[in-house]
Order: structure tokens, then sequence, then C-alpha cells
């Protein structure tokens, strides 16, 4: 199976979260926010500046920057 | 009387829940050490009288924000009987996470299912007893905003028992916990499971506890016997788990959520908020949108041509003044008496041009706190007292105290305006539209709407930083608020660059200002570049937030918000702020030898003195020694500033009057007395006129830059991080100060330019060299020190 990174999605593309990288705070956060492996993500938009991201995951709006989004892994 | 906390996800209904729950008898104080709002009401409607707090909006226990960790030491610490966990039905997932956490700790807990009505509306379903039967606890639908249920709720919170153990509901690290646990139990703490749960999560507040560490390791170590390779085992841990854990809790929610509900909306329809959020945040819309919004909110709060009815431009207007229209006559000087009270009723909204809301609600105000400083000055000058009492009465207290209420209404318009884009969820679209350009400057786009609130008034916009989550971002934000020129500033700007105009004829002072303007946009945006590359450095906070449904906001949550608001300011003003106004009154009203001087003889009174001491100390600024025998007039109004930045002009009519400069009534806009005394004292002094015009203009920048008002000193200081009050003062003097002298050497001479870019560029390279950790500050100075014995020997 291909990994991805959560940031190079285009949008209306989706996947599942294989791992989250990063450490610490940042980790926490997105694992606190709903992103843990197995979660199911949809990209939704860029905001107008091209970043950060908007993208549905357990039935929510999440936002992030594309930094942070590149520390979780996807499969398709 | 029982306790009952209210815990939940942020934009899960827990503040109407909350007012619902304990309507007027809510009050607002502040959590010890922090300061995060801890709210707290009284139940009465149900069997006995229960008192609820309202802990902060989290998603989680872990300890990253401050929010997390007061709710979670509140809970642990002060043993409420029960949590009442408020849980949007909307968004269960997400929001179960949570209470997977909660259910850890040894405290009963209740489950409010918030906005069922909604899950109803969109055909969803769920069964709430499949929901008890999985979590164990009760869960009660409830409406907050319509107060559905919410009396249910009450009366199974108080039947619950008092006792209840922590329990995961996820399964798995069963064998690793229990030994955990013994630990904790063996250290006597209460709550071990969660304790517990959290060590085998790797979590900091957990490793700091004595013993911990070694803890974690033995019961890691144990399970790993088996393995071949059991030392690097017990270093490196090869599982994750904090993944697994989080990862636990949501399969869990995720297994039991199946059963429970039915009917989910079809994946990809669009619901009415997408369907908003695609033009708010459009690829080409959402600036202009944006700036829409921006300016229709400070039209609506400080313009005094509504809507631009009565044209654009001076040349534009039609619409004729109260004077015209023969109901009020010109005293000159812009006061005017009205014929009769209904004028001055008309005048409140109109008068020659219509007034925006904010306005409006300013001089309804006041016009009663006016009539009732007259009513009280009037009764004791009939009753015959001194002069001396009335001057302090009328003017010092009243003055000082109304001064500073007099603000408060188009703080509160302002409030309710950033308060519905709150609530209807824009403001976090805001923050993720323009997040591109702030992070640049090393903070989130959250910073941004305390930024451009701080135009109106640095009060409401130093509160709104709580919306900023890491410490470092919040305290560089607060400080450079007051760059963000407010409303108050205004007048010195346009005074002094209208005294400019008119006595040297250059410029435009249109121009000046809006140069002003840009000149504190750049001041804020290099001070917040230079302290989060120095004192404040620190990763730019990470950007992962929700961005809650579209809805409209709720009337009555608005209301309470700015009721909570006024109770705050008023209380500032009547303590704090009361008190440094009385003595700036009292200092500019009596000589050294105690004897009461009337306005027209300060410039014998202690704060003249004492302008007089600290003149020269404005020399490299422009408005010091150079300025002759009458420029202290600056330091003081500089000082009474300090105040409100209404006074700086008041403090010049007042002066100019009083040093003969000025002969006659004296102008609320001031711009003829501040001509007239630039007039004497370039007389008096001979200085040139571009160095006057570059000395009043770093007069200018100097008081947009330098320490706000007290209203808003006081807020920072109540907003602020312990012990960051006083170092934000000293950035306040001195950036003012370097900004000024900037200003006034660059101005009257333009080759100390060629200094100023030379010490940028030093100072520049050396925080980029240091913190690209090529140059050592401390080294350097001790092969100075080596040097330098070298030599004396």
């Amino acid at each position: 199976m291909e990994e991805k990174k959560l940031s190079e999605l285009l949008p209306n593309e989706e996947g599942d979260v294989v791992r989250v990288a990063g450490e610490g705070k940042l980790r926490r956060r997105l694992f606190d926010m709903g992103i843990t492996p197995g979660a199911h993500i949809v990209m939704r938009k860029k905001a107008p500046f091209g970043d950060p991201i908007e993208v549905t995951v357990r039935g929510y709006e999440l936002t992030l920057r594309k930094d942070e989004a590149a520390c979780v892994f996807l499969g398709q | 009387m029982k306790t009952f906390a209210l815990a939940g996800n942020p934009n899960s209904g827990k503040t109407t829940l909350f007012n619902a729950l304990t309507g007027a008898t809510a009050h607002v104080g502040n959590w010890p050490g922090v300061t995060v709002d801890k709210r707290e009401g009284v139940y009465k409607k149900g069997s006995e009288p229960v008192d609820i707090i309202d802990l902060p909006g989290i998603y989680s226990l872990s300890p990253y924000t401050p929010e997390e960790v007061i709710s979670r030491n509140y809970i642990l610490d002060e043993h409420p009987d029960g949590i009442i966990n408020i849980v949007d039905a909307t968004n269960l997932e997400r929001n179960l996470y949570l209470t997977t956490q909660l259910l850890e700790m040894d405290v009963p807990v209740i489950v409010a299912l918030n906005m069922m009505d909604e899950v109803d509306k969109s055909g969803e379903k769920i069964d709430v007893s499949v929901l008890e039967k999985a979590l164990g606890v009760s869960v009660v639908p409830v409406s907050a905003l319509k107060g559905k249920g919410v009396k249910e709720l009450m009366e199974r919170a108080i039947e619950m028992p008092s006792e209840r153990k922590g329990k995961t509901v996820y399964g798995g690290f069963e064998s690793k916990l229990d030994r955990l646990k013994e630990f904790y139990e063996s250290e006597n703490f209460s709550s071990p499971l969660f304790h517990a749960v959290k060590l085998l999560e790797n979590d900091e507040l957990e490793l700091e506890r004595r013993g911990a560490l070694n803890a974690r390791e033995t019961a890691l170590a144990t399970k790993s016997v088996s393995d071949k390779n059991a030392e690097s085992a017990a270093t490196a841990d090869p599982v994750d788990y904090e993944a697994e854990i989080a990862d636990a809790r949501y399969k869990f929610i995720a297994a039991e959520l199946s059963p429970a509900r039915t009917h989910r909306r079809p994946k990809n329809a669009l619901s009415k908020s997408d369907k908003i959020d695609k033009v708010m945040t459009h690829r080409v819309w959402a600036i202009p949108i944006f700036l829409v919004i921006m300016f229709a909110i400070f039209h609506l709060t400080f313009s005094e041509n509504l809507l631009f009815l009565n044209g654009f431009t001076e040349s534009q207007a039609w619409m004729p003044t109260l004077v015209d229209l023969g109901l009020s006559t010109d005293l000159g000087g812009g006061n005017q008496e009205y014929h009769n009270f209904g004028v001055e009723i008309l005048a409140i909204f109109y008068d020659g041009a219509v007034f925006s809301p904010g306005v409006i609600l300013t001089n309804i105000l006041n016009l009663i706190l006016d009539s009732i400083s007259g009513g009280i000055v009037g009764a004791m000058e009939s009753g015959g007292a001194a002069e001396w009492a009335v001057g302090l009465v009328g003017d010092g207290i009243l003055g000082g105290i109304f001064a500073v209420l007099g603000f408060l209404p188009q703080i509160l318009v302002l409030f309710l305006f950033f308060s519905i884009l709150e609530d209807s969820g824009y403001m976090a679209r805001i923050a993720f539209v323009l997040d591109r350009i702030f992070r640049r400057f090393g903070v989130s786009g959250r910073a941004f709407m305390p930024m451009i609130m701080g135009f109106g008034c640095s009060v409401p916009a130093a509160i709104n930083t709580r919306t900023l989550a890491d410490e470092k971002e919040r305290t560089a934000t607060i400080r450079v608020i007051p760059f963000f020129s407010c409303g108050a500033k205004l007048p010195i700007l346009t005074a002094v660059a209208g005294g400019i105009v008119m006595a040297f004829g250059i410029g435009n002072a249109d121009v000046i200002t809006f140069l002003m303007y840009l000149l504190g946009i750049c001041a804020a945006i290099v001070c917040i570049l230079l302290m989060r590359n120095t004192s404040l450095k620190g990763e730019t906070p990470p950007f992962i937030m929700e961005l809650p449904a579209y809805h409209s906001p709720r009337f009555k949550n608005l209301m309470i918000h700015l009721w909570d608001k006024t109770k705050h300011f008023v209380k500032k003003a009547f303590t704090i702020i009361f008190a440094s106004t009385l003595i700036v009154w009292l200092f500019s009203h009596i000589s050294w030898d105690w004897k009461f001087l009337p306005d027209e003889e300060m410039q014998n009174s202690i704060i003249a003195s004492l302008g007089k001491l600290i003149q020269p100390l404005f020399t490299p600024l422009g408005f010091g020694s150079q300025l002759g025998q009458f420029g202290w007039v600056f330091a003081v109004a500089a000082i009474t500033g300090l105040i409100a930045k209404e006074n700086v002009i008041a403090t010049f009519t007042t002066l100019a009057i009083c040093i003969g400069a000025y002969v006659g009534e004296g102008t609320e806009e001031g711009i003829e007395e501040l001509f007239k005394l630039i007039v004497t004292i370039q007389a008096d002094t001979g200085i040139s006129s571009a160095e006057f015009t570059a000395a009043l203009i770093s007069f200018i920048a100097f008081n947009m830059t330098t320490i706000p008002c007290f209203a808003a000193c006081a807020t920072a200081k109540a907003e602020l991080p312990k012990g960051k009050f006083k170092w934000t003062v000293l950035f306040w003097l001195a950036t003012s100060y370097i900004i000024g002298t900037m200003v006034y050497t660059i101005g009257a001479w333009i080759w100390p330019l060629a200094i100023w870019v030379a010490v940028i560029a030093a100072v520049t390279t050396l925080i980029v060299l240091r913190n690209t950790g090529k140059f050592d500050v401390a080294k350097i100075f001790k092969r100075k020190n080596k040097a330098d014995k070298g030599g004396t020997k």
C-alpha cells in the first residue's frame, strides 16, 4: 500500500490514516482532534493563500497547516 | 450544597447550558494563577440548590493548553460531587473522546446529550439506551438552547450515587494499567486509573512525579520478559502507547456508535453551513468579503456619518447642522447650547449628519453622565462649597470616572459585533483565511482579530486574545495592540497634524494621519518579529483548529456575554482607573505648598514642575529642552494621556490658555490652540520649522506607541501571564522612545537615517546569527573579560 501525506492531497481526495509522525505537543493535539490511525479523512479545500487546509475527519471540519498535515500519512 | 462541574468540547453548547441552568446567578472569577475565566452559578429550580462550575471548553485532558490543565486539576483536586459532561449530539465521535477520559476518573459522571433536536431534524436517530449501556453512566438528551430536558438532567444528576470508580471503556491495556494503578494507589492518589492511563501515554505531568518514570519502565519491562531483546525494549519503548490509546478510544466510540446511531447523512451532501462556507472562504471573494465586514463593523461603531448619508466628502455634505436649523446656538469652540430638551435629545442622533449606533449610545450615556455631574456640581456650588471641593468632585472624581465610562458604549458595541462573528463561526474562518500571512510574523491567524479590534479600543482587543492558545503568542499580541491606534488617539492625530498644517503650511493633515496609522502597524509587525525572535522565542504555535458549523448567533448568550464584560469594566473604572485618575488630577491642581490651583494656573502645579523636570528626557525625541520654557506642556500632555488619550489634547487646550499662547474659550478639536502654541514656542526659541515639524510628528508617534490609557493597562495586566506586566510597560516605554527618536532625528536632518539603517541592520544580523547558533553572546563577553584582564596585567 502506498503512503501519501495528508498535505499532498487535492481537494475531495480522501484516505485512511496509517500513521502519525511528528512529536510531543503537535502529535498529541492531532490525536486529540481525532486524527488517529484508522481515521477516515476527506480533504475539503485550501485557504485562499494555499495554506492552511480544511479537512473532514470524524464528522466535523478541521483546519490545519500543511506543515502539520505533512505529519499525517494516509493509505488510499 | 452539592457541586457539579460542567465539562465539554468548545462549541458543544456548554455556555448555553450553563446559562440555562444558572440564569442570573452566574458570576465570573479567575482561576487562580491563570487568566482563564471561571464561571460559577447556582441551579435553584431543583429539589435542592446546586453549585455549578463551568470548566473551560476542552477537547481532551492532555496537559497542553492551560484550559486542559485547569479542568484536569479541578476535577482531580477539588473533588466535585459530579461532572455533567455536555456532548454535542451532532458531532458525537469527537465529543465522546473527552467522555472516555472523564470516565477514567473516580467521579460520578452524567452525560447531557445536547442538540438532539438538530439530530432529529436531520433525520438521524441516536439510541440513548445503547449509549448508556456502552458508557455505563446516565445519558440525558437535552436542548440547552430551548431549555428542554434540563430539569430531568439535573434531577438525575442529583440522584447520582456519590461514588464512582474510574473505568476504561476500551480493552487491551489491562495488565500494564493494573501495575501502574498499583503505583498510584501506593502513593495514595485519588483516581489512580486516570493517572495510570496518562502515565502510560507518556503524559508530561505524570512523568514529572517522583518515581513515575521508574514505575512506567518496570510495568512495561515486565511484559517484555518474554521478549528476546528485553533490554532494548525497556529503554526504547517499541509500542507507541500514546497512539494506541487514542486509537483505542476512537475505536470504542466507533464500535459503540454504529448500533446507537442510524441514518447517517449521505457523505457528500452539502449542508447549509457548507454552502455558506463556500462563499465566505472562496479563493477570490474571501478577502473582499472580510474587508467589507470589518469596515461595516467599524462604521457602525464609530462613524458620525451613518451609511455616508451626508456624502463621502465635506464638499458633498448637504445635511444642515442643528445650528443651521436654528435649534441651537454656537458658543464657539465646538460647544453649543441647545434651545430645549427636545433638541438635546435630537442631538443624540443627529447633528449635521446621522450618527452610527455606537455614537448614539455614547451620546445617550454622556447626556446622562453630564446631567449627573452637572447636578452634583450645581448643588455643591449653590450649597457654597469651596472651589477646590467642586473641582475635586466635578473634574477629579466624576470627570475621571465618567471619562472612562464614556468609552463603554463603543467598547460594548464593538464587542457585540465581534461576539456575533465568534458565535456564528465566522471568526474561525477568518483565522483560516489569514493564517498564511500572520505566520510569517510568528503568530497564528487568530492573532488578527485582537489586532484589528485595537483600532477601536485596546480593552476589548486585549480580552479577545483569550482565543490564542499559545502563551507567548498571546503576550506578544497584547503588547502590540496599543500600536493599532485606537479611537481615542485619533484626536491627537487630527489636532497635532492640523496644527502642523496651519503653522507651517506643509503637507496635508489627512496624509499625516494616514501615515501615522501605517507607522503604528509597521511598529507592531517589527516588534512582533523582534519579540518572537528574542524574548518570546518559540515555534509558531500549531494551527489545528475546529471549524464549527455556521449558525445564527444566540441573542441571549450575546447579552449575557456583554453583561459580564460591562460588570468587569465598570468594576475596573471604579477601582484602579479611578485611583490613578484622581492622583493625576490632584497633582495637576495642587502646588508644592499644598495650595489648590484652578485650571488656569496649572503651570504652577506639581505636575507642571514634574513636567519641567522630565522635559530634558524628551530632548532626543524633539519635544524636550529644545522647545524652551514652554516645552514642558508636551511632557505634561503625555502624562495626562495615561488616564485617557483624550486628555492629551484637553491638556494642550488648558495649558495653551495658561501660558497665554491662546486667548479665548478653547475648542474641542484643539487645532487652533496647537497652532497658537506652535507659533508661540517658535517665536520663543527660534527653532526651525523642519525640526519642529519632526518634533511634533515624533510627539504623535510617541503617544501612539507608548503606555496606553489606564483602562487598557488594567486590562493588559489582567490578561497577561503573571510577572509579564512590568516588562510590558517597559517595552511600551522603550518602543515609543526609540520610535520617537527615530522620527525626530530622521525628520529633522535626514542623515541620521544612515545611522538608524546601520543600527537596525546590525541588530538584525546579531539576532539572526544568535538564533542560528553562529554567535554566542555569553562567549563574546567571556572573551572580552579575558582580554580586559590581560590588558590590566
